[in-house]
């Protein structure tokens, strides 16, 4: 008895070697009891939580290539709404190329074209935002702006083959027509003074308009430019203009002219044709 | 920083580089970059062996569990922390010179070369047993012979980086005092 303790404790090291090797030789033959052995599942535990901080790291990084597939992702998703097709009220419809046309036969009026800011300014009285896409990516002149939430951000003004310059709300000279979501009859313009980035003033409402705090104001979709209904804010003060019948409104924008990223440009398909339409009537009026 | 700090710390980081960094990187189905087993050549001399056979175990486990393998690690770090008493005692110059220093460095080992040899003798033990491991449950032999020397080529590159880098400062020490 004594020879075998005498034994063991001068091949302990041995002994103990033998002994790890024989346990790690048995968990990799019985790969399915490795689950269930000692301490496992609270290592499993351990690494599942190192491993989540490792994550959160990685999809930080990760963000932009995210954001860009979710603004593709979106792009796709908004030219499928239903809004941007007009069905045409005749049955003869001459069709000449798919592209243009869903399967019902509806024409697209609306096309989304997704664009990332480059550049943006709010502390000048003429702010203006530049798109990394422009006449090469298929935008043009004159086309609106909104940002992801669907709050309106301007109108194109220039374009190069890779950028576009954007006229923001926030510009001396933008001028777009709103109307009160509530109330039809209370159509106006939309124009800034430029004291204040994210507060614009809605003026020429008719004093009979149903205005209140808090009410939405859209587009109103009487001009080719924005489709009815994008948000362009939502009203903070109401002051009545007292030369004129009208009230002076002011309101804060639905896009936060402070941290744009991703934005929407507003082909409508149809503006050429309507131009032309209108360049005829008024040439036939001068002459 | 004491030993046991600078252990523990060791320990966390080569895990982390092994599992975060290292195994991200696929060179090649024939190479796999290993470093993790850096804190078992960087182990003072004066742990006593079967502190750094537990020890061993703990970080082969350990990268075991991240990378859900069975015991592969495990094994190889305990096979080399069992040799690598028998190498520093063969490889080391002179009289005492594991009580002057308190770990294996090329300082300690007296040379670049004793420690190169020191070095390249475990990974490649580490590797090969490692490898032997992974073989027998799937492979065949040539894929063995030929993973574990590029392998090793690829670790022992990446200890000598990581000597350059953080260069331990090594003081001598005499029992005289």
């Amino acid at each position: 008895m004594r020879n075998i303790f005498l034994f063991i404790r001068r091949y302990f090291n041995f002994l103990f070697f033998l002994l790890l090797q024989v346990y790690c030789i048995y968990l990799i033959i019985n790969y399915n009891t490795y689950h269930q052995a000692v301490g496992s599942a609270y290592m499993n535990e351990f690494t599942g939580s190192v491993n989540k901080q490792y994550n959160k790291v990685d999809n930080f990084l990760q963000l932009n290539k995210s954001n860009e597939a979710l603004k593709k992702e979106n792009e796709w998703l908004r030219n499928q709404l239903k809004a941007n097709f007009e069905n045409p009220d005749t049955a003869n419809l001459v069709i000449t190329d798919s592209i243009p046309f869903d399967t019902l036969g509806n024409k697209r009026k609306w096309l989304y074209q997704g664009a990332k800011v480059v550049s943006n300014s709010v502390s000048t009285q003429n702010n203006f935002v530049v798109l990394n896409r422009g006449a090469g990516q298929q935008l043009r002149k004159d086309e609106g702006v909104i940002d992801s939430n669907n709050g309106v951000v301007g109108i194109i003004t220039e374009v190069s083959e890779n950028f576009a310059v954007v006229m923001s709300l926030l510009h001396r000279d933008s001028r777009i027509s709103g109307i009160l979501k509530n109330d039809p009859l209370g159509g106006g313009s939309i124009v800034w003074d430029g004291k204040e980035p994210n507060y614009l003033s809605f003026i020429n409402v008719r004093k009979s308009a149903r205005a209140k705090r808090g009410d939405t104001v859209i587009t109103s979709g009487i001009t080719p430019t924005f489709p009815y209904g994008k948000m362009i804010g939502v009203i903070d003060q109401i002051y009545p203009d007292k030369s004129t019948n009208n009230f002076v409104i002011k309101i804060k924008s639905a896009a936060n002219f402070y941290n744009l990223q991703y934005v929407y440009a507003i082909d409508n398909a149809q503006k050429d044709e309507i131009n032309r339409l209108l360049e005829k009537a008024k040439s036939k009026i001068n002459n | 920083m004491s030993t046991l700090v600078k252990n523990i710390v060791r320990f966390a980081l080569l895990i982390l580089i092994q599992f975060f960094v290292l195994d991200k990187i696929h060179l090649h189905q024939m190479v796999t970059p290993y470093i993790y087993f850096l804190f078992i050549l960087w182990m003072p001399f004066k742990f006593n062996r079967t502190l750094q056979m537990v020890l061993a175990f703990a970080l082969g486990f350990t990268l075991d569990s991240f990378r859900h393998s069975p015991g592969f690690h495990a094994a190889a770090c305990v096979l080399i922390a069992y040799i690598r008493p028998f190498i520093i005692n063969v490889l080391i110059p002179q009289e005492g010179a594991d009580s002057n220093y308190e770990e294996p460095g090329a300082r300690s080992m007296g040379g670049i070369f004793p420690y190169l040899v020191y070095a390249g003798l475990l990974t490649i033990i580490h590797h090969g047993w490692l490898f032997l491991l992974e073989a027998l449950e799937f492979g065949n032999g040539w894929y063995f012979i030929v993973k574990t020397l590029l392998s090793t080529i690829i670790s022992l590159a990446l200890i000598f980086i990581t000597e350059l880098l953080f260069s331990r400062k090594q003081k001598f020490r005499t029992n005289t005092v």
